[in-house]
């Protein structure tokens, strides 16, 4: 069985997100990228079912459609015990254009199971995964909490609003991975790193492809008017200023 | 000249990062005032590899530059001293001494283990009497025909009482001075073996250190590590490398040290106003800024000719000196831009201060090294 | 041209965030000079489905399949584009909740239609189509042009409000056609936890971080949400020491999520916090250190022990009901 997971590359959590040229650019300057998380943990869970040795997973592979500035990433997703990376070298405009390329690519080279992190932290579109299932026509399974294979049996939980629902499918599928599904991310070893060394990061050219839609402008929220401190000896204060005041109790 | 790192050292810097910050930096604060080994999280960094990461890969080490693991030092520093001098020790003073002098069997025997951080390597060169003076050493191992024999006391041993391996530096023919000195990589439950009690230091209390006291210890001669009387080269050289460990050590306690002070100074009002804003706590952090990144060259120098196969002993005695410095004084500003905060062991810095006095004084003194240094300028 | 809004139902009956959506989509279909459609799927009894005309449902399309009582991302796309197909409807809008992010993407590519999630307001233009809608987790917004001629829009939760507009009931029956193929996942079986106030869609989320300082502090927090109806909910140190589960944790890498009325006590505001809750529309901090950051970005805030403000604040609160 081989396993795609689809890379976005993403500021870093802590970033404090500023814009150059009239707010048209995210400003480079002093970002730290990372593998956005929610990806991470889907390949975490793809390397540690590989490492388990009992669910015939022979290659865990890594996905991105990005420029070469996400090399560093995809390096590091090696590191951590990807055999393979391939980037589709392009502008990601859209989440449809990302989500064509990836499904271009498995035309002529199908995995059994495709991963996507739920949300990605930079614009929060969570519509790749979903978008290439309906490009496979297969089914997707979206916030996966859960993922066991054994003797080619699928088991996944998926969260659903006040529970979960436990289900059985065949491959292929897409899974659309929300929190839970490991514990946490890797933190690559020295040993890793060296084999990333070897490993192969394949570059391809993108196909001709239109996108649906693009970012115009970036605006930053405006800053909040001040707290209103309430002394925690008065607490009644508190309770008529959200009735009151906020209306929201 | 270049500037820039390359894409795997940066992945190194990040991943020491992580690691402190998920791994070290939750029960820091207790591992020190209790002075509790941190056995969880040394086994975690040999399990990254960080323990051997400039052993060749040959020998299960992670086969990294010198400049990487500046970086690494750096960064595991800000949060754990205590860890990193574990790391220092293992990587540099000893695991460096056995990849370069070792015989085969000798590397197959220790130096694997000590890579993957199976086995944790002391260094047993401080005597009571004895610190970098390294030819006052009163440790004799009489050569016995088959085996040497050894009686004396070695102090202020970093992981002394947790180590497997001991790298031994005692005096065979103390007439030919240091031409008489060996060193010996032997295992650390021989025989005769005693480690005195833990040592309730001013900082880095998590780190375990001890004296150890050989009475009669036999230790067969394919342990000698090396040629016969040529202990004190090694151990000098071992302590050329090891002074990048420490001042990497340094750098980042001061630029731990920095960056929360750095982040307080933008959280914390005064007369109405984030302290930062207050020019006195703004040119403070200038100041720190500048030490800290001169700090940083040195050590990054000093690790690239060491890369680079050239002499690094001078550069890397600077670094240490300059380090070391950096960072008392660093993290002093750190604690008084805390203010009474920064009195209370909640908010770091004070711990910082305490151990950041260590790296002016173990490793050979600030003032030794300006004997290392002004030697050096006659050479 | 027209406006589809797909009205998901739990267990048929419709929520709060449905009405909002229904509101938003008469909006628009207002600046667009045309018909508000509203898409219902699966079994929903008539007068819950008229309830959708008082926010100004100009028809409503129900497609009472039993099968599709449970939502499918896949099939509900497939019902979704035929009836858009029939109808030529230009624009789809859904909630931007765990089943509209579920079923979009699959829309936009069965569509074709260019896809804009999580959007906050009414179109800045309609030629070209450009809306507001929030990256970075709410650090900052983007303004998204859709180019396609179909468009798709999934609504964030609170960012409209629901709006009054009532019609007279037009309702129709639609049955599509669906493959046996589409019906082969299996669900084994659900289970549910026993968080009865589901975090998403809470009006009230009470949030506490490090500073309750262990896992066997959390009974005022209960006891504080329980009396208002509220969730409860946690920051990222608090699941990860797993004092609270994973469903917890709201913040940039856990859930985000834009309550009426967000709680944070005992939580310094690290920056991946307020990402995750900065569309709340009040928020109140309750923490011993008053320079913690969280307090930039509240509306109130009260500095003190949460151990002695919480049992405190729910008397009050309980008193005053």
């Amino acid at each position: 069985m081989k396993i795609l997971v689809c890379i976005s590359n993403v500021p870093d959590t802590t970033t404090k997100v500023k814009f150059t040229d009239n707010n048209k650019q995210v400003d480079d300057a002093g970002v730290q990228w990372i593998i956005n998380p929610w990806d991470e943990l889907a390949l975490t869970r793809a390397i540690e079912l590989k490492e388990d040795g009992n669910n015939s997973i022979d290659e865990v592979c890594v996905i991105n459609v990005g420029l070469s500035k996400c090399d560093a990433t995809l390096r590091k997703a090696l590191a951590i015990g990807a055999d393979k990376a391939i980037r589709i070298d392009a502008d990601p405009i859209d989440a449809y254009y990302v989500a064509a390329q990836i499904a271009d690519y498995l035309k002529n080279n199908p995995f059994d199971i495709v991963l996507s992190g739920i949300e990605s932290s930079d614009y929060n579109g969570s519509s790749v995964g979903g978008m290439l299932s309906e490009f496979m026509d297969c089914p997707a399974i979206s916030s996966m909490t859960k993922l066991e294979i054994e003797n080619g049996n699928v088991t996944i939980h998926r969260a659903i609003p006040g529970g979960k629902q436990i289900l059985e499918l065949t491959t292929p599928f897409v899974g659309i991975v929300q929190k839970g599904i490991t514990n946490e991310p890797r933190i690559p070893a020295m040993r890793g790193i060296m084999m990333a060394r070897k490993k192969p990061l394949e570059v391809l050219s993108a196909v001709e492809m239109e996108s649906l839609s693009h970012i115009v402008e970036f605006e930053l929220p405006v800053a909040k008017a001040s707290c209103k401190m309430i002394d925690a000896e008065h607490l009644e204060e508190l309770v008529n200023l959200l009735k009151s005041e906020a209306k929201v109790l | 000249m270049n500037f820039e790192l390359t894409e795997e050292q940066e992945m190194i810097r990040d991943a020491a990062r992580d690691f402190a910050q998920r791994e070290l930096l939750a029960g820091v604060i207790e591992r020190d005032e209790n002075a509790t080994y941190p056995k969880e999280q040394v086994k975690r960094l040999g399990e990254l590899g960080f323990l051997g990461m400039l052993v060749s890969p040959e020998y299960d080490g992670g086969g990294m530059d010198t400049v990487s693991y500046v970086l690494a030092m750096e960064e595991i520093s800000k949060v754990d001293a205590s860890v990193s001098v574990i790391m220092s020790v293992n990587n540099s003073l000893v695991c460096w001494g056995v990849q370069k002098y070792g015989s085969e069997a000798q590397k197959e025997e220790f130096l694997k283990p000590m890579a993957r951080g199976d086995k944790i390597g002391a260094f047993l060169l401080s005597e009571p009497e004895a610190g970098s003076d390294a030819t006052s050493q009163r440790t004799t191992a009489v050569d016995m025909g088959d085996h040497y024999l050894v009686n004396g006391i070695k102090n202020w041993i970093t992981s002394g009482g947790t180590a497997s391996v001991y790298l031994l530096i005692a005096h065979t023919h103390p007439e030919k001075k240091h031409h008489g000195i060996n060193a010996f990589l032997i295992d650390s439950k021989l025989e005769g073996i005693s480690v005195g009690p833990h040592e309730n230091k001013m900082g880095m209390r998590a780190s375990d250190t001890h004296s150890v006291m050989f009475n009669n210890v036999k230790i067969p001669k394919e342990n000698r590590l090396g040629e016969d009387g040529q202990g004190f080269t090694i151990a000098m050289r071992s302590l050329e490398g090891g002074r990048i460990g420490i001042a990497s050590q340094a750098l980042g306690l001061a630029s731990g040290a920095y960056e929360l002070a750095l982040q307080y100074a933008q959280e914390r009002k005064t007369f109405g106003k984030e302290i930062f804003k207050h020019q006195a706590i703004a040119f403070k952090l200038a100041d720190m800024a500048v030490e800290i990144e001169a700090a940083r060259f040195f050590c990054l120098k000093a690790a690239w000719l060491k890369d680079q196969g050239k002499p690094y002993g001078q550069a890397s005695a600077m670094a240490k000196l300059y380090a070391a410095e950096t960072a008392m004084k660093v993290t002093t500003e750190a604690v008084q831009i805390h203010g009474g905060n920064g009195y209370v062991k909640e908010y770091h810095v004070e711990r910082l201060m305490r151990e950041a006095k260590l790296t002016q004084i173990y490793e050979g003194t600030s003032e030794i090294q300006k004997i290392v240094i002004s030697r050096g300028l006659l050479a | 041209m027209s406006v589809i809004a797909f009205a998901k139902n739990w267990e048929g009956k419709f929520k709060k965030s449905t009405y909002e959506l229904v509101s938003y989509a008469k909006e628009l279909a207002f600046r667009l000079n045309t018909q508000t459609l509203v898409l219902s799927i699966g079994e929903v009894e008539e007068s819950e489905l008229e309830k959708l005309v008082q926010y100004g449902a100009d028809k409503i399309i129900s497609v009472d399949d039993s099968r599709l009582n449970i939502l499918s991302s896949r099939i509900y796309a497939e019902v979704i584009s035929q009836v858009v197909n029939k109808e030529d409807a230009s624009y789809v809008i859904l909630s931007d909740n765990n089943s509209g992010k579920a079923i979009s993407p699959r829309l936009s590519v069965k569509l074709k239609a260019g896809l804009a999630a999580g959007v906050l307001d009414v179109p800045k233009s309609l030629d070209p189509f450009v809306i507001k809608k929030q990256v970075f987790t709410g650090k900052a917004f983007a303004y998204v042009q859709i180019d396609s001629e179909k468009k798709i829009l999934t609504l964030s939760k609170n960012s409209f409000g629901i709006v009054e507009n009532p019609t007279s009931l037009n309702l129709v029956k639609f049955t599509p056609e669906l493959s046996d193929d589409l019906f082969k996942i299996k669900v084994k079986s659900v289970e549910s936890s026993d968080n009865k106030i589901i975090l998403a869609d809470a009006d009230i989320v009470v949030s506490a971080g490090r500073g309750m300082k262990s896992a066997d502090n959390w009974q005022p927090v209960e006891d504080l949400a329980s009396v208002m109806g509220a969730a409860t909910a946690c920051s990222r140190p608090v699941s990860d020491d797993g004092w609270r589960g994973h469903e917890e944790h709201v913040g940039q890498t856990g859930k985000v999520i834009a309550p009426n009325l967000y709680f944070a006590i005992g939580i310094s505001g690290a920056i991946q916090h307020v990402a995750g809750v900065s569309r709340s529309k009040c928020i109140v901090a309750i923490n011993t250190d008053p320079e913690a950051p969280i307090f930039s970005v509240a509306d109130y805030g009260v500095v003190g022990d949460a151990m002695i403000v919480l049992p405190e604040l729910t008397e009050i609160i309980r008193n005053g009901e």
